[in-house]
């Protein structure tokens, strides 16, 4: 497959308009990071973002940042540290799990998947800081949509639709992010012991307090034990763990009050430990080898995140890990059960009112079932696809099988 | 402002449509006698009156997709309509289009404390949520001015912002789920209690829509835990530069208030004749900071707040000490609207916003416009989010006033877009600032963002005349794969 490395808007636009006339479909990839993730994609021709690279203006008072969408993310992630700045949606790393490198990845691969860490619940996904863009159609158009302003609903919310399109409507050239203040402090209250029942009812009701949560985590002891967090790798029983961010004081009293309102034994991780422990959660650490294993990740309605574990078949030798307070659950399967055994759990989330996405399997078997949970809103979609790519160039595939 | 051509067939059939209306709904839910009309001949953008053709006011989800069938299959132009505040006139109704009005789904359906979620009926007014969940100390964040009267439907469809939402977002990030129509009469659920489903963000993209994509059934919204306190500080400065500057530092230092907002000085002194909340006159700019949270966070960062502020040059700072002193440092910030409206016969309202950093050019900017146009202007200003609401001063008794007025208006808007800004912030285009999209779109922008109405409605039913200057049929926008060329339905008769 040839590649191609387009460093202006209207070269990508000639590439996107020569690909129009003869009909070649294009894989879009930034660092490739994230490119075992989705549908397998067939396609005549490779387009890398790569070379949109560089912050183009960042005004750390305007809470904005723009910068080529190939920018990598160590670079933005240096630049906001310096100015103690950050996306505080808390963008994973994830290519790890599919056996690429730790730090890689782009920008615009960040905000194409949507990526968003534990502070989710708290903070947003990627799409709530998505400002605005310029990028490609499928027709060859260079265009853009949203502004660069923290504040702004002047026409359609397009960089809410590319965020999470995988590259499916159109190849960002540009982006604008909101950025925000990285708090001064941060603390983790670690409960132990905790079932899965108990820890999904403390996560809710510690959310549910003034105190600000913005992490709420459990894991059961198998995964806890794998911690580089000594304080919880030794901790011998399962780990509830709870997040307090903001100015040293406020970080102080909520944390001890915190521990008052929910009682029996609870210990603090402070500042490096507990950023470290976070660390390892957003990139799901825990479940990352054996590489051969299924893995889904479970959006639900947080209270419905017990209910999820407790349902889950004992033949599939799952391990999990339950974040967002319950509402999201990564769970690892044996590999070699038959397709339908490994659906079992799509089942179970859709009917617990959420949906499963499958992150990581072999071609096969997510050819088979499908990486997103198939909905009512695939006709409409489809009918969003044409409107930015009629020809279906972009990613074939990617998404849902066909288009 | 130039809506499109009434279409004088659609105009005879009138008969014919309310008898297929009545057959849907309630007798009572089709409005068809002219003075009854006339209660929906414009929204909170008075300037602009229409009556609409008919007005109906389905119950339920499947009326509304009943309705909305009908409406389709003859080609009939469809206007939803939540409260009516809308300052951009995104409710104007159509002479040949009916109005469909969502006041009867008024009920709040679910609360769910431990998923923090509502689900609510469109018509709900956003102040009704947050008195629902005080019952638990809990609240639903944006808050627009108008919540006592706006509709959560209409909250959705404008993408409502308020003061708070530099801390807690607009209606986009508390969003969790939707039910919505299409104009075809299909009716499509969207999220749900859950974070994120993959595929699309078809929830993202109907926020914001003003009423052009979908008819929003019903929502689910999140609920946010009260903060334990929340206090104010007052702070006047000598120019908007130091003000601004102060606004900045604030911000670099890290700290992002719950609220904070400016006011010029014309603006002030109109306040402080109006509610007497104790606002020092010298200021040139006034600033309002509000922290939340526990009170020894609340303590902390006031303290931080004042010593920035100082090392600004502040003229006087007050903090409030009691919640009715911080109820009173906000009235008049509050009242700001009605102030300028006991000094003026009229005003007019326009929601820019800007880097924060260009706030001195551009007040400079607009005193010489308003010396031009001879009209008076006070400003307020969501200053953490660089949210403008300059306020033009008119008397629409005056020939050529409010044509003067809107002239200014649009210049200033021109201005927020030529310094790095856009055209609105929390108020929405609508009909209001449709003709100016040119001044931040290119024609290609402006064509993808049709050619998405087309994936939601292909016949350009719902809503048409807002948000873009132009209408250009589907086919012609290349949506040929769709249609084939054809136009849609070739097989129904047209009226």
């Amino acid at each position: 497959m040839t590649s191609f490395l387009p460093s202006t808007d209207e070269d990508l636009a000639a590439c996107v308009r020569d690909a129009v006339a003869t009909g070649r479909k294009l894989r879009i990839k930034g660092q490739g990071s994230k490119i075992g993730w989705g549908l397998p994609v067939t396609a005549d021709q490779e387009v890398s973002t790569a070379a949109f690279s560089g912050i183009s203006d960042y005004e750390p008072a305007e809470l904005v940042l723009t910068a080529g969408a190939g920018t990598s993310m160590a670079v933005i992630e240096q630049a906001l540290a310096e100015k103690q700045q950050q996306l505080a949606f808390e963008p994973a790393d994830w290519a790890p799990l599919w056996g690429g490198q730790a730090g890689a990845g782009t920008i615009g691969g960040v905000l194409a998947c949507n990526l968003s860490g534990p502070r989710r619940f708290q903070a947003g996904a990627a799409r709530d800081h998505f400002l605005g863009f310029t990028a490609v159609n499928g027709r060859g158009e260079i265009y853009k949509g949203g502004g660069r302003v923290v504040k702004n609903v002047t026409g359609y919310d397009l960089p809410k639709l590319l965020a999470g399109s995988f590259g499916t409507l159109s190849i960002m050239t540009e982006v604008t992010v909101k950025v925000l203040p990285r708090a001064e402090k941060q603390r983790t209250v670690l409960l132990f012991g905790e079932t899965a029942a108990a820890a999904n009812r403390s996560m809710i009701a510690a959310i549910g307090s003034t105190y600000d949560i913005g992490g709420a985590c459990h894991l059961p002891l198998a995964l806890a034990q794998k911690s580089q967090v000594d304080f919880v790798a030794n901790a011998g029983a399962a780990v509830t763990a709870l997040r307090l961010e903001g100015s040293g004081p406020s970080v102080a009293h909520r944390c001890a009050a915190l521990r008052q309102m929910l009682g029996g034994q609870s210990e603090e991780l402070h500042s490096m430990r507990s950023i470290a422990f976070w660390q390892e959660v957003r990139d799901v650490v825990p479940l990352r080898a054996p590489q051969e294993r299924v893995l889904w990740r479970v959006s639900l309605p947080p209270a419905q995140g017990a209910a999820l574990v407790a349902a889950l078949p004992p033949d599939l030798a799952a391990d999990w890990l339950m974040d967002w307070g319950g509402g999201l659950i990564w769970i690892a399967v044996a590999a070699d059960k038959p397709v339908e055994r490994i659906a079992v759990l799509r089942a179970s989330a859709v009917a617990l009112g959420g949906h499963a996405t499958l992150m990581r399997a072999t071609d096969q078997v997510r050819r088979d079932l499908g990486v997103i949970t198939p909905a009512a809103l695939e006709p409409l979609m489809r009918r969003v696809k044409e409107s930015f790519d009629p020809a279906g160039l972009f990613n074939p595939g990617r998404l849902t099988a066909g288009w | 402002m130039l809506m499109p051509e009434p279409d004088a067939a659609i105009l005879a059939r009138r008969p014919q449509l309310l008898a297929g209306l009545r057959r849907l709904v309630d007798e009572a839910a089709v409005i068809a006698d002219p003075d009854a009309l006339r209660a929906y001949e414009s929204d909170g953008l008075t300037a602009y009156r229409q009556p609409p053709m008919i007005a109906v006011l389905p119950k339920n989800t499947a009326e509304v997709a009943a309705v909305l069938r009908l409406c389709h299959e003859h080609g009939v132009k469809v206007v939803p309509r939540g409260a009516g505040t809308s300052l951009s006139g995104g409710a104007l109704p159509l002479a040949d289009g009916i109005i469909l009005g969502l006041g009867r789904f008024n009920r709040i359906l679910e609360m769910d404390y431990d998923n923090r979620c509502a689900v609510v009926q469109p018509g709900v007014p956003n102040l009704a949520i947050s008195h629902a969940a005080a019952e638990r100390g809990f609240y639903y964040a944006p808050d627009p001015s108008s919540q006592i009267a706006c509709s959560i439907g209409g909250n959705i469809a404008e993408n409502s912002g308020g003061v708070h939402c530099l801390k807690y977002g607009l209606t986009t990030n508390n969003v969790l789920g939707l039910e919505i129509v299409l104009m075809d009469g299909e009716i499509l659920r969207i999220g749900g209690k859950h974070l994120d489903a993959h595929g699309y963000d078809l929830m993202g993209v109907l926020t914001g829509s003003e009423g052009l994509l979908g008819v929003v059934t019903e929502v689910t919204v999140r609920l946010l835990r009260k903060p334990e306190t929340a206090r104010a500080l007052l702070a006047g400065f000598t120019s908007a530069e130091a003000g601004g500057k102060c606004v900045a530092d604030v911000i670099a230092a890290g700290i992002i208030p719950a609220g904070m907002e400016m006011m010029d000085k014309p603006a002030t002194r109109a306040v402080e004749e109006f509610v007497h909340a104790g606002y020092p006159l010298d200021a040139e700019a006034l600033l309002i900071a509000e922290l939340d949270g526990p009170e020894v966070e609340v303590d902390h960062l006031l303290e931080r707040v004042r010593t920035i502020a100082e090392a600004n040059g502040a003229t006087s700072i007050r903090v409030s000490t009691s919640e009715q002193e911080r109820l009173l440092l906000w009235a008049g910030r509050k009242a700001a609207f009605p102030a300028i409206g006991r000094i003026s016969p009229d005003y007019y309202c326009m929601d820019g916003t800007i880097p924060r950093r260009k706030l001195p050019l551009v007040l400079q900017r607009m005193s010489e416009m308003s010396l031009r146009y001879g009209l008076g202007v006070a400003n307020v200003f969501h200053a953490g989010d660089g949210n403008l609401h300059p306020l033009i001063m008119y008397d629409a008794n005056k020939p050529g006033e409010l044509h003067a007025a809107e002239a200014f208006g649009a210049d200033i808007l021109r201005l927020c877009v030529e310094v790095g800004g856009v055209l609105t912030g929390e108020h929405g285009v609508g009909v209001e600032k449709r003709d100016l999209m040119p001044a931040m779109f290119s024609e290609t922008d402006l064509k993808q963002q049709m050619r998405l109405k087309c994936a939601f409605d292909p016949e350009q039913l719902l809503n048409p005349g807002k948000v873009f200057p132009t209408l250009h049929r589907c086919a012609e926008l290349g949506a040929m794969h769709i249609h084939s060329g054809q136009l849609p339905h070739p097989e129904l008769p047209r009226f």
